[in-house]
């Protein structure tokens, strides 16, 4: 078994794919939902306003397997969502992740954004720009922190393993990512796959946090 | 970037007995005051005087807690017709002319109308060689030369200075006035905040003396300098007041 193993093996490159493709998929969603959504929970002044940050900020720290299983139930057979049949699907996956990585999203956000329109209040209200179309010209002035935050969300969501594990099922060639399979295969003994699958993930969460010190220095440079 | 001429003047904006209280402190108290069209006015008083307060209030940044500040009969000015430099500038994380952009973008104007009406005021007040660089990194002279220029680019009538050269070196000191007056002559009012007695004696057409918040003397600058009218500006012109 350990002298069938190679990099380019298809299996393995389809695991690598797989995860790719979730995460990424899961991430830029939960871009698109969080960034609005964190700006308008920092301008917006409305009740209830605090327990919504307040439950958003708990809910970064919410153990993986616990959004899974939730997932899980709202996906199964009897579940609310049932009928869409996602459950052990990588669409199953990308939903798992999503609920992860938005409330780190939405909390990042709100907190930038939050900071930057104390300082950029005055001047923009000067201007004529109440807080609705302060919205784009914040989220634009902040986007140096706002990408740190979405890859921060990246680096949770590739290192994530229970809720992918929970409602994708680790199905070979079809829900098997690269962290559930490590966590899997190793027990089953398959050490050279489990070890180069370690060697991607390090070196993802390596590019990762490269990239989000280039940003954050590109950023300083703009914030003078 | 002069104002609108077809639009009716927002000159002049007067107050009558305004106060401005905060915890039942009264910070700003103004019994009456004018400020009329074409002329060069500075608010004139030491640290504390309520200054900043009082441009805040004709701004339109904080509402009085009772009086009223109104413009020229009836009319509400849209926010371009009057715009604020603040004391530190408040430049976007952006280029030098996309912080141009953004507030022409405001003003309502099209993408290459943008574009052409940056190019000519920066070019105008010197800026031109900075358009691409982070605004953020200019030096001080240079980031309130460009607040400036920002605020006057959407064509104000009326502009409010909150001490625009202090912490300035002479010459960009020098700059700054240069440019204030040139564009006074180019049909600008502005109205300028300075505890700097030698600067409001070489700008000022008429003086607003604040101490202690409240607006004590309202004059030409010729008379206030030669005959002023209470004990506090007397003491204030020769350096020997103290808050
Ligand atoms: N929001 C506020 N609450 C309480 N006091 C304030 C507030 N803003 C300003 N003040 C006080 O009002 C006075 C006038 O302030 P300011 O207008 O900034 O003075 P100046 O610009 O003439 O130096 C100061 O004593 C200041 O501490
Ligand atoms: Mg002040």
């Amino acid at each position: 078994m350990f002298g069938t193993f190679s990099l380019f093996d298809s299996a393995f490159v389809a695991i690598v794919l797989l995860s790719l493709k979730v995460t990424l998929t899961a991430v830029g969603c939960a871009g698109l939902v969080g960034l609005p959504l964190g700006a308008a929970l920092a301008l917006g002044r409305f009740p209830g306003r605090p327990v919504i940050i307040v439950i958003v900020n708990a809910f970064m720290g919410l153990p993986p397997v616990v959004a899974g299983l939730a997932v899980f139930l709202l996906l199964s057979r009897s579940g609310p969502l049932g009928g869409f049949g996602l459950l052990f699907s990588p669409a199953a996956m990308v939903v798992a992740q999503f609920s992860l990585v938005l409330p780190i999203i939405i909390a990042l956000t709100r907190q930038t954004i939050e900071d930057l329109w104390g300082e950029y209040r005055d001047q923009l209200t000067s201007m004529g720009a109440g807080p609705l179309r302060a919205i784009p010209t914040l989220i634009w002035d902040a986007r140096f922190s706002l990408v740190t935050g979405l890859l921060a969300g990246l680096g949770r969501a590739f290192a994530e393993v229970g809720a992918i594990l929970i409602v994708g099922g680790n199905i070979a060639g079809f829900t098997r990512t690269m962290t559930t399979a490590i966590a899997l295969e190793t027990s089953k003994g398959d050490l050279p796959l489990a070890l180069g699958l370690g060697a991607v993930l390090m070196a993802l969460t390596l590019a990762i946090n490269g990239l989000a010190l280039a940003v954050s220095r590109l950023g300083a440079r703009f914030a003078g | 970037m002069t104002s609108v001429t077809s639009a009716p003047s927002i000159l002049p904006l007067t107050l009558d007995r305004v106060a401005y209280e905060v915890g039942g402190r009264r910070l700003v108290g103004v019994e009456w005051a004018t400020i009329a069209k074409g002329r060069k006015t500075v608010v004139l008083g030491p640290n504390g005087a309520g200054k900043t307060l009082f441009l805040r209030l004709c701004h339109g940044l904080i509402k009085p807690s009772a009086g009223t500040i109104a413009f020229a009969s009836g009319i509400r000015p849209a926010p371009q017709q009057h715009a604020m430099v603040f004391q530190k500038p408040v430049l976007l994380r952006r280029s030098v002319a996309a912080n141009l952009h953004h507030a022409l973008a405001l003003a309502g104007l099209g993408y290459f109308e943008r574009r052409r009406t940056s190019r000519l005021i920066l070019n105008r007040f010197g800026l031109g060689d900075l358009a691409d660089r982070p605004a953020r990194v200019l030096s001080g002279g240079e980031q309130q030369r460009l607040a400036i220029a920002r605020a006057v680019a959407v064509g104000p009538e009326l502009l409010f200075l909150d001490e625009p050269v202090s912490g300035l070196d002479p010459s960009a000191m020098r700059q700054i006035e240069e440019m204030l007056v040139a564009l006074h002559a180019d049909g600008l009012t502005w109205v300028m905040t300075t505890h700097d007695l030698a600067q409001a004696r070489r700008l000022a057409d008429d003086i607003l003396f604040f101490h202690a918040g409240r607006l004590l003397e309202a004059a030409p600058a010729d008379r206030f300098f030669a005959e002023p009218a209470t004990e506090e500006a007397r003491a204030f012109l020769e350096s020997r007041l103290f808050w």
